[in-house]
């Protein structure tokens, strides 16, 4: 089971639409958990960012026992040390994610606000960063939501459709093969 | 794919080498970290990595410039960008300067890490792609350790063959340089004999009575140091392969013990009483024209046909100018390795002097300018400027001839125009080979009205 929380405040229709993509993208249930606080201390004041390296220590101790992986999401704007920004970041072949829906509100970047553009680009965006817990590195396929767009042209031509070659990477990885294991073994 | 490139991060702040190598990570890249500049030359050591990011500021030890400084004196062809928070244009030019290929400036924007190793990858890929396809060529035209397209090369790989099955004797003629012990090499070691010795003698480079003795060896006693009986070349060699490199320039003398010796195999020690039967094939070769120094009396007959039973004549390189590309670069890799200097190719301004300079020295020549070039050139590529010394005269060029009654400025005005022949056009190269500056040319090609 993949779970999805909110750390701190997060609109409900974009959490929904995260979740159908991961549903579709990863073929395992996903469920929705409670909200988490957020971890005031990620916040880096010299850069009045939070640091999602932070946020994903937090979730590491929020994985419930039944979900094989676990994103979060907030409205906070990430960073790395050595980047500007991030949107999300995830542990490669780990089990935390967290994605960042700052940067991806239209009205970030000076426009009016379209919620439908928000969930679109949030449901590409969730499974990126999930796909990385899978061991899935970037793509070079413009239209793979496992490829590496920062630009707002590039995310918006994102599909939350992985391609084929990571759909056959998917199938293939030690992890998939984990966590599918885990939902059998909780179906039971 | 990209798994198989390497990345070493090094910084003291554990925050910045984890998110950077994170980062990297989720692009595809095997990454390492280092803490120190210290660590990472102790990892460069153990493993050649593609790409190094190394901060420059880094307390106690080496900073990022000495710990760079130090990484390419390991791996001359690695990449090495240059990670600050604290960024100047001076620190900037100090980087570059000392050979980092980048400068980054942290936190940087998320695509400028992945696009930046992204377009260094793509520039490793072509250059491994290239030295492959390279090595696929030189081997498509290498024997053994001869290369050459030329028809008529091709022609001697062949007879080289044919003959290494046999014992007959083999006469290689060519000018100085030719290659050709490389051809005698060949011959040995593609027939039988090729696992056993092969003995090379300079027959110019030792007086007659040493020649002797280093041929036939000696008895203990037989001269005044001969304190213990000495073995000569031609038993050395028995079973395989005899050199006579130099051949026209033995005495008379040496000349006919030589007929005795390719006619019965046997010979005696110097100060010997005892026959020594050797079963040795002989390859002689020289730079002179033999048929007319027999025609002239300065050379045996007998001896010549005995040598000339198989002939090989190699073709000057000037004759075979299609090879000079393929050699510049053969020489270029093998002595890039051995000097320990990072030129990956030569310029197509480099090539055209080198195709139409005319190579006296033949290809012993082009090795050693190809080496000289190799030690001044201050880029990855050998350009014209490196090889401007082959226009200077004197350095090999052919002599000027001179028809009467010629002026001097008239003289002068030809010998311009060869210059910029052989430069192709080149001013720059054409004033440093005639020693004066490039105003002073401008202004002969103008006076002359010389058409570059």
């Amino acid at each position: 089971m993949l779970g999805v929380a909110a750390v701190g405040p997060a609109p409900a229709l974009v959490l929904s639409a995260m979740e159908t993509a991961l549903g579709e993208a990863f073929q395992l249930p996903v469920q929705r958990l409670d909200a988490i606080e957020e971890p005031a201390r990620a916040f880096a004041p010299a850069r009045a960012q939070w640091s999602s390296t932070v946020f994903l220590e937090e979730l590491l101790r929020r994985v419930p026992p039944g979900a094989s992986h676990l994103l979060g999401v907030t409205e906070r704007d990430l960073f790395v040390p050595v980047l500007s920004f991030v949107y999300g970041q995830a542990q490669l072949g780990g089990q935390v994610a967290v994605v960042s829906l700052a940067r991806l509100r239209p009205e970030f970047h000076g426009l009016p606000p379209a919620p439908a553009v928000l969930a679109r680009r949030a449901a590409a965006e969730a499974v990126h960063e999930v796909g990385h817990t899978f061991g899935l590195v970037h793509c070079r396929d413009h239209r793979c939501p496992m490829s590496l767009s920062i630009d707002l042209p590039d995310l918006d031509g994102k599909t939350a459709t992985p391609c084929a070659a990571c759909a056959t990477l998917l199938e293939g990885s030690r992890e998939m093969r984990r966590a599918r294991a885990r939902t059998e073994g909780g179906r039971r | 794919m990209r798994a198989r490139w390497h990345i070493l991060v090094v910084d003291d702040e554990e925050a910045m080498t984890e998110s950077l190598a994170a980062w990297l990570r989720e692009d595809g890249y095997t990454v390492d970290t280092a803490s120190s500049g210290r660590e990472a030359i102790e990892k460069a050591r153990g493993r050649e990595y593609a790409i190094y990011f190394v901060d420059l500021k880094m307390p106690g030890g080496l900073d990022g410039i000495e710990t760079m400084i130090e990484i390419r004196k390991l791996q001359t062809e690695a990449s090495v960008i240059v990670i600050t928070a604290y960024a100047t244009v001076d620190t900037a030019i100090t980087a570059m300067k000392e050979g980092a290929q980048e400068y980054v400036v942290k936190p940087c924007h998320p695509q400028e890490i992945s696009l930046l190793v992204e377009r260094i990858i793509r520039v490793k890929n072509l250059e491994r792609e290239n030295a492959i396809l390279r090595r696929k060529l030189t081997r498509q035209y290498r024997f053994h350790d001869l290369v050459s397209k030329n028809p008529r090369m091709a022609e001697i790989f062949d007879l080289v063959r044919e003959v290494a099955r046999q014992r007959s004797t083999v006469l290689v003629q060519g000018e100085s340089g030719t290659g050709k012990e490389l051809v005698a090499r060949a011959i040995h070691y593609s027939g039988e004999r090729g696992e056993r010795p092969f003995v090379a003698v300079s027959c110019a480079a030792l007086a007659e009575t040493l020649l002797e003795s280093e041929l036939f060896g000696y008895e203990k006693g037989s001269f005044t140091g001969a304190v213990a009986q000495r073995k000569g070349k031609f038993e050395l060699a028995d079973g395989g392969t005899l050199f006579l490199d130099e051949i026209g320039d033995i005495s008379a003398k040496l000349q006919a013990d030589l007929v005795r010796v390719l006619q019965e195999r046997r010979f005696f020690r110097v100060g010997g009483t005892n026959e020594v039967a050797v079963d040795v094939r002989v390859i002689a070769a020289t730079h002179r024209d033999l048929a007319a120094d027999v025609r002239e009396g300065r050379f045996r007959d007998d001896l010549y046909y005995r040598l000339n039973v198989i002939s090989i004549r190699i073709p000057p390189l000037r004759e075979r100018r299609e090879d000079v590309p393929l050699l510049a670069q053969e020489f270029l890799d093998r002595l890039s390795h051995e000097l320990g200097r990072a030129a990956s190719g030569v310029s197509e301004e480099a090539l055209r002097i080198l195709m139409d300079y005319d190579w006296p020295g033949n290809v012993r020549e082009l090795e050693n300018a190809v080496e000289r070039a190799l030690v001044t050139c201050k880029t990855g590529v050998l350009g014209a400027e490196d090889f401007a010394f082959l226009a200077r005269p004197g350095a090999g060029s052919p002599g000027l001839s001179l028809p009467a009654g010629l002026t001097l400025q008239a003289l002068e005005r030809e010998y311009i125009t060869a210059t910029l022949r052989r430069t192709q056009g080149n001013i720059k190269a054409a004033a440093e080979a005639l020693g004066i500056d490039r105003s002073t040319l401008y202004e002969k090609v103008k006076r002359y009205d010389i058409t570059r």
